[in-house]
């Protein structure tokens, strides 16, 4: 009966999100990646991937240290351990994609600060056990990676005709640079929050 | 004189040709989250652009005095880190006991100035950039600061009148402030192209 309810805690902790609490799409959480890295969809991909690797890795260590930790040093080690985590990724990244390595740039290493991991380390690691926190930290990492590739897709098919670096739009197509650019990228997730919210308010 | 002319030069550059909200995406949660009130979003840049000159410098001193010198650099992520919480604390500390009166009206703004990514963010930039004086470091820094605080303001502004003006229910709150914010990058493109 227990084992049940275990594994329908851990598919809502998983599903939560998806959807209900995607970082990026409902709690508006690391909109600086999000904004950043979105001009196609591969390096959108790369971040997220980098993004689930920490957040999972640090929350396994965070709710394994979590009875070891004093209040007031809490931020402190949640921001080391994260730190360590990006360290292992970016240096991953050097070693094996060189060029989009030198593409993301500094955004790598900005996901120290980037308020989900933090977020998740905080609310959820700190206080669960590791089943729970690895669920969660999958499910929050794999919420980031749909609301990055749906931005990404949007703005790389309508500024260069393509997706995935193949092109899908008919030859008469002509493309809108300021896609690429930040003005594209603001206001393409301020349409898509403003979708959200319409969809929303139909299902309530 | 050369180089007081490219001093002044990467200050206006990082001020509006490379502002560091506008067109890298930097501190982009105190942008949408603080700028209600134009009073509140000064007083955020005015605390940012305190921590990111003071942690831009020290950063710069550490990266090529400590961390180059001995090869060290796998460890650079841990310190800059480590010296921006330090130097926020430092701040905090400071301005309780001398100036208890901004340090009331900073509130909850300066442990949040922690996990700001336009201070990571420059001190990165400065290490991508290979910026190679100290004086350009800090002057660098002090600019992304008050870029900063000049994003954060006009777009105070614009929200001031925003509220009174009639949005598309579905638009509403977060939604309306990135579209503005997108509007407004394209006026800060206008620069771009200025200063290489």
């Amino acid at each position: 009966m227990t084992k049940i309810s275990n594994i329908s805690k851990l598919s809502e902790t998983f599903s939560a999100g998806l959807w209900k609490e995607n970082p990026v799409l409902r709690l508006l959480l690391g909109m600086c990646p999000t904004l950043a890295v979105t001009a196609a969809v591969k390096p959108a991909l790369t971040m997220s991937v980098c993004v689930i690797f920490v957040l999972t890795c640090s929350n396994i260590v965070v709710s394994l240290m979590r009875n070891l930790l004093k209040p007031h040093l809490r931020i402190l080690m949640f921001t080391l351990t994260i730190a360590t985590f990006v360290t292992i990724a970016d240096l991953f990244l050097k070693a094996f994609m060189p060029e989009m390595s030198t593409k993301l740039g500094p955004y790598i290493p900005l996901i120290i600060v980037n308020c989900i991991i933090i977020g998740r380390a905080e609310a959820c690691a700190s206080k669960n056990g590791i089943m729970i926190s690895i669920v969660d930290a999958l499910g929050m990492g794999l919420g980031f990676t749909i609301a990055l590739c749906t931005l990404a897709s949007v703005r790389e098919l309508l500024s260069t005709g393509k997706i995935f670096e193949f092109i899908v739009m008919p030859k008469f197509f002509v493309p809108w640079a300021a896609m690429s650019m930040p003005v594209g990228a603001f206001v393409t997730l301020g349409l898509i929050l403003g979708l959200m919210n319409v969809i929303t308010r139909k299902n309530a | 004189m050369d180089t007081f002319l490219v001093l002044i030069l990467s200050f206006i550059s990082i001020v509006v040709v490379n502002n560091l909200v506008l067109t890298k995406f930097l501190g982009i949660c105190p942008f949408l989250g603080v700028s209600g009130r134009i009073d509140m979003a000064f007083g955020m840049g005015m605390a940012v652009t305190f921590v990111v000159t003071l942690s831009g410098t020290i950063t710069w001193m550490i990266d090529h005095w400590v961390l180059m010198e001995w090869g060290l650099e796998v460890t650079r992520y841990v310190c800059f880190i480590l010296v921006i919480a330090g130097a926020v604390q430092l701040v905090e500390m400071y301005l309780r006991k001398f100036f208890p009166t901004l340090y009331e009206s900073f509130g909850i703004f300066l442990p949040l100035i922690t996990t700001n990514c336009a201070i990571l963010g420059l001190c990165l930039f400065i290490n991508l950039w290979e910026i190679n004086s100290l004086v350009e470091a800090v002057v660098l820094s002090f600019g992304a600061g008050v870029g900063f605080t000049l994003a954060i303001c006009i777009m105070a502004g614009i929200r001031e009148n925003l509220e009174l003006s009639d949005v598309p229910a579905a638009l509403r709150g977060a939604p309306i402030t990135l579209i503005t914010a997108g509007i407004l990058t394209l006026a800060f493109m206008g620069f771009a192209g200025m200063i290489k």
